[in-house]
Order: structure tokens, then C-alpha cells, then sequence
């Protein structure tokens, strides 16, 4: 128990913003799925690379855009690593999860959507996995389809096979739902597409923070998430696709970088992955990707990964016994195997504003996330117009669960 | 009838009583369970400012040459702090609302409550305050 004790007060450690407060409070930083905090190794990269390895990337011939151009290259093998991508010719540095889909969205759409096509999407997707497929489909007069959750927030799996109708030239995925925190049964569903040859992209902005990410064992052909989402710096993104589609798909934006050569009249492009990575890059934030994925590492293997693994499963079980002990209280996201269910946890209580709770939180020094959660249609879809989300890392801890749920039933009593 | 800056130095006065936030919180909630809901048939979409995090009602009335507000907000911190607006604005001219600055608001320390960041609709509820201020002093000139 001590040890655990220990383990954890040296994980935390690695987190500067940790010990910091918030209206004079120490901070329980409960919004991770929006953004996590940064580990010190992550910190002392960005701030060093700023100074040891300032220079465009992939342009020069000096020593000193090598390291630049070399930290950005290294950064991309620690990302295919880290997925399990074939080849780096996979790994496509982008600007979030948002610009990855919108990517695919608009370069695979572009190629192989036509009227009367149609994107399946799921109901429990974020706005950036909805809105792209909506633009691409408008542009040439295909429709969205929506596959279903219950009312305990499961993927309606079963209506798949239905769903995939030959008009469906792709499907969009969400991993985890950033509202629910359930984990989707994605695999299956790609195995029901694949046999009807769709392509299938994974949102895996939540997915990839709180377990092992194997792309070819998942077999989707995109995956996307974001940096910042897991230790690294905001602005930075990756979309994992197969060689054969991204060979096939157009480039995204034209500039400089993803070029091979320019005439005034023609231009050919530059190889896998720079055809996609127009412009100058966020090559700091993207090479910071390799010491927020060791970070991840750090967090999830040994006896530090097994320690928080632990506590990640008390502090589920806990918030879902505490929250549904709360009278008049709606949870979203309740599969009957808590084992799916990451530590996300959004829900209501009747009569009182998510927003409102938030604030009183907030001067307790309780940062949480209300409103939609850019999740409009799901939050619509419980009749709701907000929610209240608490959002877990894994250098959370059981003691913070239990001081969040004792600040929430002291604000509940202010407002009801 | 008082001035802008009179009601807004009374309740300045009123909150200085509160030591702790809680207490300044509790009573702005007290406020906002008190408000006069707005009435069904004014709660129109016309009349909805649409926040992420919350939803306000605001309906403007003109009587004699002065403006009368009724509001709502589905969260009662909001649905507080409106009513301290509304008893600002209420009854006063056209032309006092559009040269009114509300510092009082920072004062009794809700200053973050009109952060445009926090998108609860208090902020544009002001700017249509005093959209509906100028339509109305245009209407007299």
C-alpha cells in the first residue's frame, strides 16, 4: 500500500502543473480528456529543442537544421512505434485530431465519394468527427448515416451489418466517446466493413491515452489523435493511414515541403509523408511527441503502469458506486462491464446546471468540463442541453475522485 | 428613481458584507431562485441567447421612454447575476443603459462570470441590453 502510496507521489512528480492551485486552492485537475498536463520531460524538450534545435525542417544544409529535421524524423519513428504502424510512410504529422479527419474527410472524399454515396458516422462521435463528413458529403451530394447507442451509451453493434449499405464509401469511428468514456467494440465493426471493402477511420483522440494501440491488429485504415491529449504540445496531430490509400488519395493543401518539383503550370509530389505536410510544420510540438510518448510508456508499463492501472479501475468503480448514489442523477455512459468504461465520467443532476456546478467547483479548485462537450447531438440525444464531465489521467488519484465527489455534493447543496 | 451608478454603488455596499466567495455565491444563487421567471409566451426563440454552457431569455420593454427587462437562464448563477443587471437597467433611459460601463460587476468580484470564455450568454445578454438601448434612442431622436 505504501508502495503504491510512493509510486504514485513519483509519477505526480513528473507533472509540475500538478502542484500548482487554482482560486487558492490546490488544483484537481479533473479535464483531462480536453487536454492533459505536460510532463517535466516533455517541458525541458520543447524549451531546449527552442534553442538547440531552432531550424526549418527538411530545407537546409547546415548542421543545425539536421537536428531540427532529425528530432522531427525521430519523433514520427516514436509515434509508428507506439501504434504499431508498418512503415513511417504511415505517420502523417498534422495539426490535431481535428486536421486529420478533416484531411481524409476531404482528400478521401474527394476521390471516392459521389452523389448518392453516403459516410457512416457514429451517434456518439465528437463535432470533428461529424462536421468534416458533413462538408465532404454536401460538396457532392452524398448523406450521413448514423449508427446508434443505447440508452446506457453502447454502440448499437448489431445494426452495423445493416447500416453498410453498398452506397457507403467509408465509416468514421470514435474509439472512446469523449462524453461516455465507453470503449466501442471498433474491431468488430471493421471486420463487418472490410468484408464489404469500406474503409474504416478511428477518432482515437480519448482511445489512445488509456491503452495499448495496435493499428494493424485493429486493421482500421486511418487512425487519428492529438498531442496534447496525451502529454505532448497542443497544435501537433497524427493520422495514421495505409500506404495504399494515402498513395491514392490527393494532397490536402498545396505549399512548400510537399513538393518534388514546381513549374508555374504543374507540380508533382513530394513522397509519402510529405505530400501530406504542406508548409512549415509544427516541427517543435511534433518532435515533442517523443518524449510525451515515453512518457505515456513510463505511465503505462512495469510496476508504475500496473500501480496506475489499479487505480484507474478503483477510481471507475468508485465515481460510478458515488455518482449513482447522488438522487436525481443521470450518468451517460454506463456499459454493464465497467471494464470498458475509461475514467470519463459525464453526467446530470436533475434541476441543477452543469455550468453552475462547474463554477462552484471551479473556487473549490476543482477543474472540470461543462456544456456540450462538443458532442452536440449526443447531449441533445439525452434531452439534455449540458453536462458536467470529470476526466481522469492516470496521475489522477482515488484521493482526488473522493474529494472531487465530496466537493460536488457541497455544491449541489448551494444549488438546489 | 436612482441612478445607474447609484443602484450599482448599493449593491457594491451589499456585497462587502460577504467575506468568503461561498457566501457571495450562495446569495447570488438566492437571487437567481427569487427572479421573476420570464413568461412562457416571451421565452421565443427570438428572445434566446444561446451559450455552450447555458441559455438566457431577454425581453425588453419600453414604457414612457424607459426600458424594462425580463429574463431567465436555465442556470441559476446566470439567472443571479441577471437579476442584478435587470435591477440596474430596469426603468432607466435609453441613453443612461448605452453610456453605462457595470464595473460594479467587477467590483463585487464576478468579473470572470463576463469572461467571454465561459460562453454562459451573460456577456451578449449585455449586448443585446444595449442593442435594445440603441434601437430605442434612435427611435426618439
Amino acid at each position: 500500500m505504501e508502495g503504491a502510496k510512493n509510486i504514485i507521489s513519483e509519477v505526480r512528480s513528473h507533472f509540475p502543473a500538478l502542484e500548482t492551485s487554482m482560486n487558492g486552492r490546490r488544483l484537481v485537475y479533473l479535464d483531462n480528456a480536453a487536454t492533459t498536463q505536460k510532463s517535466r520531460e516533455v517541458l525541458e524538450f520543447i524549451s531546449g529543442a527552442m534553442v538547440n534545435k531552432n531550424a526549418n525542417v527538411h530545407r537546409s544544409m547546415y548542421a543545425l537544421s539536421d537536428l531540427a529535421t532529425e528530432a522531427y524524423e525521430a519523433a514520427r519513428e516514436k509515434v509508428r512505434s507506439f501504434i504499431n504502424a508498418p512503415e513511417r510512410e504511415n505517420i502523417i504529422f498534422t495539426s490535431g485530431t481535428t486536421a486529420s479527419i478533416n484531411l481524409v474527410a476531404s482528400s478521401f472524399c474527394s476521390t471516392f465519394l459521389k452523389e448518392g454515396d453516403a459516410i457512416l458516422i457514429e451517434a456518439d462521435s465528437h463535432h470533428s468527427n461529424i462536421v468534416p463528413w458533413q462538408i465532404a458529403a454536401q460538396k457532392v451530394g452524398a448523406s450521413i448515416k448514423v449508427l446508434p447507442i443505447d440508452s446506457l451509451g453502447n454502440l448499437c453493434t448489431n445494426l452495423a451489418e445493416s447500416l453498410l449499405t453498398p452506397e457507403v464509401k467509408i465509416v468514421a469511428l470514435t474509439q472512446v466517446s469523449n462524453v461516455l468514456g465507453v470503449e466501442n467494440p471498433i474491431a468488430e465493426i471493421i471486420k463487418i466493413a472490410h468484408k464489404k471493402n469500406i474503409p474504416v477511420l478511428v477518432d482515437g483522440a480519448q482511445g489512445v491515452v488509456h491503452s495499448p494501440v495496435d493499428v494493424q491488429k485493429m486493421d482500421c485504415d486511418f487512425y487519428a489523435f492529438s498531442a496534447h491529449k496525451i502529454y505532448g504540445a497542443t497544435g501537433v496531430g497524427v493520422l495514421y493511414g495505409k500506404r495504399e490509400l494515402l498513395e491514392k488519395m490527393p494532397p490536402y493543401m498545396g505549399g512548400g515541403d510537399m513538393v518534388e518539383t514546381v513549374t508555374y503550370q504543374k507540380t508533382t509530389y513530394a513522397p509519402l509523408p510529405l505530400k501530406f505536410e504542406a508548409g512549415t510544420p509544427n516541427f517543435t510540438g511534433a518532435a515533442s511527441l517523443l518524449p510525451a510518448l515515453e512518457t505515456a510508456e513510463y505511465l503505462r508499463e512495469g510496476i508504475v503502469g500496473e500501480e496506475l492501472k489499479k487505480e484507474e479501475r478503483a477510481i471507475v468503480s468508485f465515481m460510478m458506486e458515488k455518482l449513482s448514489q447522488i438522487p436525481d442523477v443521470e450518468i451517460y455512459g454506463m456499459p454493464e462491464n465497467l471494464e470498458k468504461k475509461h475514467p470519463i465520467f459525464s453526467f446530470n443532476v436533475k434541476g441543477v446546471n452543469a455550468g453552475d456546478t462547474a463554477q462552484i467547483l471551479d473556487k473549490m479548485g476543482v477543474a472540470v468540463r461543462s456544456g456540450l462537450m462538443c458532442a452536440e447531438p449526443l447531449i441533445n440525444s439525452f434531452g439534455a442541453t449540458s453536462a458536467l464531465r470529470a476526466s481522469f489521467a492516470p496521475y489522477n488519484t482515488l484521493e482526488e475522485a473522493d474529494y472531487f465527489v465530496q466537493c460536488l455534493q457541497r455544491a449541489l447543496q448551494m444549488l438546489r | 428613481m436612482a441612478t445607474i451608478k447609484e443602484i450599482e454603488n448599493q449593491i457594491v455596499e451589499e456585497f462587502s458584507i460577504f467575506d468568503d466567495w461561498m457566501d457571495k455565491y450562495q446569495y447570488i444563487i438566492d437571487l437567481g431562485k427569487n427572479l421573476p421567471v420570464i413568461e412562457e409566451s416571451e421565452k421565443k426563440d427570438e428572445n434566446l441567447i444561446k451559450g455552450c454552457q447555458s441559455r438566457v431569455w431577454l425581453n425588453c420593454k419600453e414604457e414612457d421612454g424607459l426600458l424594462y427587462f425580463s429574463a431567465d437562464s436555465d442556470a441559476i448563477i446566470t439567472k443571479g447575476i441577471i437579476s442584478l443587471l435587470i435591477r440596474v437597467y430596469n426603468g432607466q433611459s435609453p441613453k443612461d443603459i448605452l453610456d453605462s460601463d457595470l464595473s460594479f460587476i467587477e467590483s463585487i468580484g464576478l468579473k470572470e462570470n463576463l469572461s467571454p470564455t465561459r460562453a454562459n450568454g451573460l456577456l451578449s445578454m449585455i449586448k443585446q441590453i444595449k442593442y435594445y438601448a440603441l434601437a430605442y434612442a434612435e427611435k426618439e431622436s
